[in-house]
């Protein structure tokens, strides 16, 4: 397996030998910075891309097709309109908190994507309470989205800021709850570490059926916290147009809409990285012959299949369900996913205290 | 022909609760404005749900000025909503109404338009350039105990209360329908419902255009009843002509007719699960109504405004290919059903958005006069072409589909059920097509005999009726049409009082209302 640490330590040698190491280290965070822009932007691009086609199919359509081959370039001609496109400005909105909002919003979704580590050696946040960091980064979007609502001024945002808070505050618990259910598994805080423990074998086959309902509650839980079908009520478009940024336009309208699809991914990329092994090949113990074979492919690739596999899944579940109402999500919550949550979280206890699990 | 014997305007307040309560009269139909020249009045049509007894009765005053009539309104609850269309149309204001507003044209309009004496070109309603003022506040003619009027004002919202517009431009009103929220939270305090966004005039229009001119008009009152809403119109004055249609013309007009409903019943599936989120079964619904759409065009010419029905007949023969494509077009929606309620009835979010929400009583549907899907949803069998069989529906074997539960669930599940019912009276007709002339000869110019006339038909959405009054001339004296829709908006504030915000989407989405049709 190829290890970018490698890659990454020979550029560090070739800066520090031609300048100071301060220099060459702030070089080196302009150079990562940059790195995380490109990747989320391209993300940002494919899983557009891909939701309009999934959800094409679904709908026996066929997305775009028009602008370049198979509609390929569609997505850079909505880039564009979005660049072009006048910022308007509210006359009688809060003008501070309604120009910081998205600002906000794309910045948790930010550093939340640098926490995910991509493949060997290329984790960029890595260290020994990664999945603490994780967790309160990615809660700080929705101060983001309150702001939006508060800022505008306007009715249907206030809307659906609040349902917006109250989901994703309540469904945070659901997150936490099975995230922790598998640092008690892992007993580890730090994602390259997670990654490691799972060379023997992913910890969703590993942790027996509390593994599999923590996949399961998280999944629902991560969805919520996406704002996506069947939980999108903070934009239900039938009911309050556009939600929190339905005053928003050009740019301003784009790091909302950037975000949301980011937030998919790093859903399904923590996902994919605790329990279904992040970049690490599918090993399975006493095969080696067929181990090796898995660890020729590049865990990069591995890592992105998973994520992609997993975001399929998401999709799968939006362009199928219809929208819930405000009291049924918080119910759902708060009277079924909490309690089986925490159940679940004393059975892996158990199971870990006695050494039950593989 | 119709006879109305008019009751005596100080007599009528008494005599109308004795035809409520005696005779058993709980469904009113129709209430018609009128302007006879020396006198206004109103045309009452009268239903009971009982003995299936109807029956028709009018009042009038002779002041021009200030003409003032006992409102029927806490009798008939759909008398709210027609009284105000009447007091906006001829300025009669009724006594104890708790809303005498303004239906369908601007607060600041000046006049009564369907007056006779009124003049379309006053200058003192000009196209104004400026949105329209809207008023939180209400008037009501109270009668105070010792007989005499007193003006008194009635607010709709407080000045503290949320209110939020939902409307006219919002995606679950489905068209251009206005609703005011005041909002606690996420439950619903009050709603208020204001129409008139599209209204075009259409029953004032009328009154200048010949016969064959107003059938144009029809098909853009309830745009997914189309065919029904003109058979209706065709039906009453063939009626009054005494013109016989062959029966090649009923087979044709009672096979478009359920096209048409099941046209409409798709895309009320389609827009009721866009409205819950359910993007996916939106499209399964415009997939099969595509088909629809193509076999009218074939023999109409026409995807959406038809005009096909004439009077005496219709527009052309069916197309040649028509027969066969119906019938798979039947086999095709036989086949594929299934999958509308493997992604969106069964399932548990649908059922638990639905049950339960927006409960309509039997009590009120009638009371509102909530006909079509919405009153089989509440237990009233309501159905006209079972009750009054009109065109060839005395011919065929049809259930009518009754629910009792009266809520959105029931609502969504009576026109699933009437889509299958439907294609059971196509198959029942398609192969037996009479022969037969498709158009009766009729005389060049049309004069309806002097009288009144009327006539109803079930549309996609109701009892569409339409009531004639004519003067002997080329053009009807007063045309009313009976919308379908207008009681549906009517009862909303009744059954959403409480509600989620998101559950008024729902109950929206099941009523099932054109806007269009509501304004005319």
């Amino acid at each position: 397996m190829f290890d970018f640490s490698i890659l990454t330590n020979r550029v560090h040698e070739l800066l520090i030998s031609s300048m100071s190491e301060g220099l060459a280290i702030f070089v080196e965070c302009i150079l990562v910075g940059v790195f995380i822009l490109i990747m989320y932007a391209l993300l940002a691009l494919i899983l557009i891309y891909m939701e309009r086609k999934v959800c094409a199919f679904f709908q026996l359509r066929l997305g775009p097709t028009r602008v370049g081959k198979w509609g390929l370039l569609q997505l850079f001609a909505d880039l564009i309109k979005l660049f072009t496109k006048e910022i308007i400005s509210l006359k009688s909105s809060d003008k501070f908190l309604y120009g910081v909002a998205p600002f906000i919003v794309i910045v948790a979704s930010i550093v939340t994507f640098s926490c995910i580590p991509i493949s060997k050696g290329l984790e960029i946040l890595d260290f020994n309470v990664g999945v603490f960091f994780l967790l309160a980064a990615s809660s700080t979007g929705v101060v983001g989205i309150l702001l939006a609502g508060w800022g505008s001024n306007s009715k249907f945002p206030l809307i659906g800021a609040m349902r917006s808070g109250a989901q994703i505050i309540s469904y945070e618990l659901s997150v936490g709850l099975s995230i922790l259910t598998m640092v008690v598994l892992m007993g580890t805080m730090q994602f390259s570490e997670i990654v490691e423990l799972q060379s023997t074998g992913w910890f969703i086959f590993k942790g027996h059926l509390p593994a599999l309902v923590a996949f399961v509650i998280y999944l629902i839980a991560g969805n919520a916290e996406t704002n996506r079908g069947p939980f999108d009520l903070p934009e239900a478009e039938s009911e309050l147009t556009a939600g929190y940024h339905t005053e928003y336009s050009g740019m301003h309208f784009a790091f909302f809409y950037l975000a949301e699809y980011l937030n998919l991914f790093i859903v399904a990329a923590i996902a994919s990285t605790i329990f279904l092994g992040g970049w690490m090949p599918l090993h399975i113990p006493g095969l080696d012959g067929f181990n090796a074979i898995m660890d020729y492919i590049p865990g990069f690739v591995w890592f992105f299949t998973k994520t992609f596999v997993v975001v399929f899944l998401l999709m799968w579940i939006r362009w199928t369900f219809p929208r819930l109402r405000i009291d049924q999500i918080l119910s759902l919550e708060w009277k079924y996913l909490v309690p089986i949550g925490l159940v679940n979280l004393i059975i892996m206890v158990l199971i870990v205290v006695f050494g039950l699990h593989f | 022909m119709i006879t109305i014997p008019e009751i005596p305007l100080d007599q009528f307040r008494d005599e109308a609760l004795k035809l409520r309560n005696e005779k058993q009269m709980d469904y009113l139909i129709n209430l018609v404005g009128m302007d006879w020249g020396d006198r206004l009045g109103v045309v009452y049509q009268l239903e009971s749900t009982v003995t299936g007894e109807q029956i028709a009765v009018s009042t009038s005053t002779t002041d021009r000025e200030k003409p003032e009539l006992p409102s029927v309104c806490d009798i008939w609850k759909a008398a709210n909503f027609k009284e105000r269309e009447v007091y906006d149309y001829f300025g009669i204001r009724f006594i104890n109404h708790p809303d005498m507003r303004r239906l369908f044209l601007r607060n600041d309009w000046v006049g009564y338009p369907l007056r006779k004496d009124d003049d379309p070109t006053d200058e003192r309603n000009p196209l104004r350039m400026e949105n329209e003022t809207t008023i939180d506040t209400t008037t009501e003619l109270e009668l105070n105990p010792d007989g005499t009027l007193k003006d008194k004002e009635n607010m709709i919202f407080e000045d503290r209360e949320y209110v939020v517009n939902i409307g006219p431009q919002h995606p679950a009103t489905h068209g251009v329908l206005r609703f005011r929220v005041s909002l606690e939270g996420e439950t619903i305090k009050k709603i208020d419902a204001n129409c008139g966004y599209i209204h075009r005039g259409i029953e004032k229009m009328s009154e200048n255009l010949t016969y064959p001119q107003i059938l144009a008009l029809t098909d853009r009152l309830d745009y997914l009843g189309a065919h029904q809403n003109r058979h209706a119109l065709c039906m009453c004055i063939e009626k009054a002509l005494g013109v016989e249609v062959s029966d090649r013309v009923q087979y044709i007009r009672t096979i478009m007719d359920e096209l048409q409903r099941i046209d409409s019943h798709l895309l009320f599936y389609s827009c009721l699960c866009m409205d819950l989120g359910a993007l996916t079964a939106f499209f399964y619904g415009f997939r099969d109504r595509e088909k629809i759409l193509d076999i009218f065009e074939e023999t109409c010419g026409g995807r959406l405004i038809m005009n096909y029905n004439t009077i005496g007949g219709v527009q052309a023969d069916i197309h040649p290919d028509f027969v066969r494509k119906v019938k798979e077009f039947i086999v095709h929606l036989r086949g594929i059903i299934h999958e509308y309620h493997d992604i969106f009835t069964g399932n548990i979010i649908a059922t638990q958005r639905m049950k339960g929400v927006g409960v309509l009583t039997r009590k009120d549907a009638i009371s509102f006069g909530a006909t079509g899907g919405t009153g089989r949803a509440s237990g009233w069998a309501c159905d006209v072409r079972k009750h009054k069989p009109y065109a060839a529906y005395a011919k065929v074997d049809f259930k009518e589909i009754v629910y009792q539960e009266g809520d959105s669930f029931a609502r969504y599940m009576v026109r699933m059920d009437e889509i299958m019912e439907s294609m059971r009276i196509i198959e029942q007709l398609i192969d037996n097509i009479p022969e037969g002339n498709f158009q009766e000869k009729m005389k060049p110019i049309i004069r309806v005999p002097a009288g009144f006339y009327s006539s109803t038909v079930e549309g996609s959405r109701g009892e569409f009726g339409v009531f004639i009054e004519s003067k002997g001339e080329k053009s009807p004296y007063r045309l009313h049409f009976r919308s379908t829709g207008l009681p549906l908006v009517s009862l909303v504030e009744t059954i959403t009082c409480g509600a989620k915000i998101a559950d008024l989407i729902t109950i929206g989405g099941t009523l099932d209302y054109v806007v269009p049709d509501i304004d005319r």
